[in-house]
């Protein structure tokens, strides 16, 4: 008897389908994995995934006004250790010789595309309106920690300067050598490790969890120690840049003063950026020199900062 | 159940009718699939970003003294390396997977392994590439579906119970427990089980993905204050992780059922939208065929 006539059929090509879907599925799963990065890698992949933070810039804008302020927190919240990341004791000489004098010997030189080019010491600074704001700071890796900042308001100094018509961005230099452009002798074994004492307030603590963070601005501990430059090449210093619509807001602002004190050297002494609506590698420490262009080209490789020119995106919103 | 119970007799055989049943409409299946890709690829560039800084904390900030779990890797007391994983206190050796895992054939101190990670070398800034690239696609793909669903009615008739579904909710689950499937007309609608998940998915745990991703988001803090729904960025940050666990869940169970329930026809109709429901009947019924 033959009973269910037409199971036959249904049931037939099943184990073939299964076996097919399934090879399928691993096949495309595999190829899928090994494929994205090689994507990533090329220059139209490279292009197609920036889209995505594209419109991250593009919605923000839109979404966000001038008078947008980051969430300012009650002093009672201010983390009771504001984790210095990146370069925390600049090995360069300069720096160190300023950081021996508590930086009075320090000018905050703004040029490029003004029409009043200044050379202003920490006491001008400090004799100009202050603004004081509590922050949260987001990292890029993923923590946060809550500061309050005291300085002056790029726009202060900016009007000071006065800016010409075609200027577009506001570039910082900064004291800190990240690493050293190759040079005829580019042996980095040389290099000595990054003294980690001169880190006054603040002592840097290991952390068990952020020793993967080698990628991202936490790179204090590789970075090059205080050698003789000619024998390295030339040293690549951080750099970073904002437009003119964050340089004009009311929170962004030069600090030189972190929780009440004087900013300490990991923080960034003698002068840190605040950028209050972007992540950390935004906030760059030990600013020497504001340089107003009408373009980021000719600044470092053209990304418009030190990370920015290692893959992270210029607008750090999100 | 529609299917009566076997008859026999000198005459009467029970006979299996397949009935062919226009299942998912294009828009769905695109949906579908595309979300499948775009939940690939967020997973494992979010597990990149993850490993970036391997901790959980709860609040506004960071306390990385006292983190609410953390993947990491130290060393046993004869000095050999091992991965951690710390949760609330206790710690679990994961060597292998969590903390410590290979490299190019060499252990390396990293949270997630490279087989789980887009891309699988640790590179912060391209995970995060790929991570708000797929964002955008997924709150595309889904704004369609929801409004093609809603428009349609699809979307209610999907995860809605009908009001006999729930006073069955017990025999579903018995239903479930012993692994036996909707036949008939039964089988042309949704479960109540499978309602109710799609429903806690499509309405819950995929939008408080959005929503703690963009609380992590400076600019947009200063447009809403997204992280005090859940009770500071670090707590987003959190929530960002168990409801991804949530989701890895849903998918194992979810290709778990199409595996145990048909996998030929439920995967047949969402690729062609065509569903088979397979019939028991008698010889003399009325005719079922299409």
């Amino acid at each position: 008897m033959k009973a269910r006539p037409e199971r036959p059929r249904l049931s037939i090509p099943k184990p073939h389908r299964r076996g097919f879907l399934t090879a399928a599925a691993g096949l495309f799963g595999v190829s899928a994995l090994g494929g994205c990065d090689r994507f990533a890698a090329s220059p139209t992949g490279q292009r197609a995934l920036k889209a995505g933070e594209d419109a991250n810039l593009f919605v923000q804008r839109l979404l966000l006004t001038p008078a947008s302020l980051a969430k300012e927190f009650p002093d009672s919240q201010i983390s009771p250790w504001f984790k210095p990341n990146g370069t925390i004791d600049p090995p360069d000489r300069a720096y160190k010789a300023l950081a021996a004098q508590r930086f009075q010997g320090f000018k905050l030189r703004v040029d490029g595309l003004v029409e009043r080019p200044q050379d202003l010491s920490l006491a001008d600074l400090r004799a100009l309106p202050a603004r004081t704001q509590t922050t949260r700071h987001d990292c890029v890796e993923g923590w946060s920690a809550i500061g309050k900042w005291t300085g002056v308001p790029l726009s202060e100094v900016l009007q000071r300067a006065g800016l010409k018509p075609n200027a577009r961005y506001i570039v910082f230099h900064c004291a800190d050598t990240m690493e050293y452009a190759a040079s005829e002798e580019p042996d980095e074994a040389e290099e000595k490790p990054t003294e980690k004492t001169a880190n006054p307030g603040m002592e840097s603590r290991p952390e068990g969890a952020e020793n993967q963070a080698s990628d991202s601005k936490a790179a204090g501990d590789e970075a090059p120690a205080d050698v003789d430059e000619a024998a390295q090449g030339t040293p690549v210093r951080y750099y970073e840049s904002i437009d003119l619509t964050d340089a004009f807001h009311p929170q962004t602002i030069l600090a030189y003063d972190l929780n009440g004190q004087a900013l300490p050297v990991s923080n960034g002494a003698p002068l840190r950026l605040r950028v209050e609506r972007q992540l950390g590698y935004k906030q760059a420490k030990y600013v020497m020199r504001i340089e107003v262009t009408e373009t980021l080209n000719g600044i470092g490789e053209g990304g418009g900062g030190y990370w920015e020119d290692r893959g992270y995106e210029w607008y750090a919103g999100i | 159940m529609a299917a009566g119970s076997t008859l026999s007799g000198p005459d009467i055989v029970e006979t299996v009718r397949r009935r062919w049943m226009f299942r998912h409409p294009l828009v769905i299946r695109l949906a579908h699939w595309i979300n499948v890709v775009c939940l690939a690829i967020l997973l494992m560039s979010g597990l990149q970003i993850f490993n970036a800084h391997p901790a959980l904390n709860w609040g506004a900030a960071s306390t990385f003294d006292s983190p609410f779990v953390a993947i990491t890797d130290d060393q046993r007391d004869d000095g050999t390396p091992r991965g951690i994983v710390y949760v609330a206190g206790h710690t679990f050796d994961t060597t292998g997977v969590l903390g410590l895992s290979n490299l190019n054939g060499q252990p390396a101190g990293r949270a997630f392994p490279s087989w789980a990670t887009l891309p699988a070398h640790q590179d912060l800034a391209t995970g995060r590439r790929w991570h708000f690239l797929f964002a955008w696609a997924f709150v595309i793909n889904g704004l369609i579906y929801l409004v093609y669903g809603i428009g349609t009615g699809q979307l209610r008739r999907r995860v809605i119970p009908d009001g006999d579904q729930m006073r069955g909710f017990g025999s579903s689950i018995r239903e479930h427990l012993t692994l036996h499937f909707p036949e008939g007309d039964e089988a042309k609608r949704y479960n109540v089980l499978q309602k109710l998940s799609y429903l806690v998915v499509v309405a819950v745990l995929l939008p408080l993905m959005v929503l703690t991703g963009l609380a992590m988001s400076p600019g947009m803090n200063a447009v809403v204050p997204l992280p005090d729904l859940f009770g500071g960025r670090q707590s987003a940050r959190t929530v960002h992780f168990i409801v991804t666990n949530l989701l890895v869940l849903f998918v194992i169970v979810h290709v778990l059922l199409v595996l145990l329930s048909g996998v030929a026809n439920n995967m047949r109709s969402m690729i062609t939208g065509w569903f088979v429901i397979e019939r028991r009947k008698l010889p003399a019924g009325s005719g079922e065929s299409r």
